[in-house]
């Protein structure tokens, strides 16, 4: 099932009475404009932290719940379904399945991107179903990305990585 | 009738470096579950989480609750608001019959955030009262400290001994990371940071969360032979204006009167045993003592100073060491103050443990800028 690139006007055209930059520039609204300056520094936590050192070796590291069996990737230190700590760490491949995708033609802020970005949900080898990442896919056209095409993580160099999901730069197909 | 059947609780700790917030709630939960002995994927009917998105840095938060609660599946909803909210949205749902076991959780992972001034910034009007000024919005509590010392004709010893009293309660307290063994003199030498304010009157920020298990009376009976009961729930909100709020903590004033109201306390100084009390400023708790009607007045501070609300006076209030020892738990502020009182009521408090009390008062405060409580009365 391709799809592929969709003749379409962005961002999406409605009628209304428009409103221009220069209209709020020369005070035709009032308006109070504030950009607040608010930071966080999420403690990865256990689980986390030994996943992402794990992207930084190259490796996709997951857990597993004897209980249910489940092979979970991301990893958690628990099983949120046997409510139970989770029984051992085991590193999975870098290879799965487009579970789903979209081709997103737009930005945040509803600008039109230079290349459509093709998001996707991979189902990783080795892990339980709907157990996946998203993440992106390139190297293919968006008219040749189908659900169930078999795609490889194309990583950074490893002085490059650095413990981050951004460690792997993107997927590609496994072939061809 | 609904009942407290579990407790748990992770922390409390100036930093938490080793846990995600995920990891910490899980902590309390399973805590709290094995405390109730309940297993949470079959017997929870439901599940109340108090966040402030703000606070988490995360957009649409209640998304985020339902792994570490066991609550997966699971009908499972957040309020907005301090944990004693959470109580209040558990009792409702207890006593509409809409459920038999509810758990209720709050968490502070306040050492996530870079910039907590900014955070507090965030909540005050963008309009005409976010960008008035660049100082550390701490002010804001220093504004009301100064009216309400005029207006009580409090001294600057006075609300300093609010700080040598929960400081050196929390010695007694393990999971109280700001304990200490301060003198009044200390406290007096502590700089002022906001004048009137000194530095060692603000509680610094703290990590934790709090998990508890509600059950209604029928259930309670079958999973306990110590319950502690909900006597009575409320909360209250005056007026969000800085400018144009009354600053006597109208809020701890009503939200207590309908607890009260429901607990069937007339006259509270004589039928509460012992207080947990907003302290994250320590002008606050004595703010707070007076609208829980625990004291006069004019009485809060002569009482304060004769060791009236000290862990052996005649109204202990923050034996727990408050938020002054524990730390600012931001929504788990009324999380840990509640636990406090369960744990005195079931006689668990350890070498803290308050003789004979039958009934204790828990009160948050929705901190700055806010003028906004709930308050619980829990009993045996
Ligand atoms: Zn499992």
């Amino acid at each position: 099932m391709a799809v592929g690139k969709k003749d379409i006007e962005c961002p999406p055209y409605a009628e209304g009475t428009p409103l221009s930059d220069e209209d709020i520039k020369s005070g035709k609204v009032t308006y109070v404009e504030d950009h607040p300056d608010i930071r966080y520094s999420w403690t990865a936590g256990q689980a986390i932290s030994r996943f992402l050192n794990g992207l930084k070796e190259g490796k996709i590291l997951g857990v597993k719940c004897n209980k249910c069996g489940r092979i979970m990737v991301p990893p958690r230190m628990f099983c949120e379904l046997c409510f139970k700590p989770i029984d051992d760490w085991v590193e999975l491949k870098d290879t799965g399945t487009v579970q789903t995708f979209s081709i997103s033609y737009i930005d945040p802020d509803a600008r039109p991107l230079p290349e459509p970005i093709i998001v996707a949900v991979i189902a990783i080898d080795g892990a339980s179903p709907n157990m996946g990442i998203m993440h992106i896919l390139d190297e293919v056209k968006p008219e040749d990305v189908y659900i169930g095409m078999k795609v490889k993580a194309v990583w950074k160099s490893e002085e490059e990585r650095e413990g981050a999901i951004t460690d792997i730069k993107y997927w590609k197909p496994l072939e061809g | 009738m609904v009942a407290v059947v579990g407790v748990g609780y992770s922390g409390f700790d100036a930093n938490t470096p080793d846990l995600s917030w995920k990891e910490i709630m899980y902590e309390a939960a399973l805590r709290a579950y094995t405390d109730a002995g309940i297993n949470p994927r079959r017997d929870v009917d439901s599940f109340v989480t108090c966040a402030e998105d703000i606070y988490e840095g995360f957009a649409i938060f209640d998304e985020f609750v339902p792994d570490q609660l066991g609550a997966v599946v699971k009908p499972t909803c957040t309020v907005c608001a301090d944990f004693l909210y959470g109580i209040a949205t558990a009792y409702m749902q207890i006593r509409s019959g809409l459920a038999d076991i509810v758990a209720v959780e709050a968490h502070s992972k306040a050492s996530d955030i870079q910039t907590f001034g900014n955070v507090v910034k965030f909540a005050m009007d963008p309009i005409w009262l976010r960008n008035v000024g660049n100082a550390h919005p701490y002010y804001l509590a220093a504004l009301e400290m100064f009216q309400y010392m005029g207006e009580r004709c409090l001294s600057e010893e006075d609300v300093a001994r609010v700080v040598v009293k929960n400081k050196n309660n929390a010695l007694l307290n393990a999971s109280a990371p700001y304990a200490a063994n301060v003198t009044l003199d200390d406290v007096m030498a502590s700089p002022k940071l906001f004048d009137p304010m000194k530095k060692m009157e603000i509680a610094p920020l703290a990590d934790g969360c709090v998990v508890f298990v509600l059950a209604s009376e029928e259930v309670a009976k079958e999973l306990t032979d110590t319950p502690v009961w909900v006597k009575g729930v409320g909360w209250w909100s005056e007026t969000y204006g800085y400018d144009t709020a009354s600053f006597s903590a109208m809020y701890a004033y009503k939200a207590a009167k309908m607890a009260y109201k429901m607990a069937g306390i007339t006259n509270p100084v004589k039928e509460v045993d012992f207080a947990e009390v907003d302290d994250r400023f320590a002008f606050k708790e004595m703010q707070h003592i007076e609208a829980l009607q625990l004291a006069g007045k004019f009485e809060v501070a002569r009482l304060m100073a004769e060791g009236y609300f000290d862990r052996d006076g005649a109204l202990p209030v923050n034996v727990s060491g408050g938020n002054l020892g524990v730390g600012n738990l931001l929504e788990a502020t009324g999380g840990q103050k509640a636990l406090e009182v369960v744990l005195q009521l079931r006689g668990e408090a350890g070498k803290r443990q308050l003789s004979d009390v039958k009934v204790g008062v828990a009160q948050a405060w929705r901190y700055l800028p806010a003028n906004s409580g709930a308050v619980a009365v829990f009993g045996v």
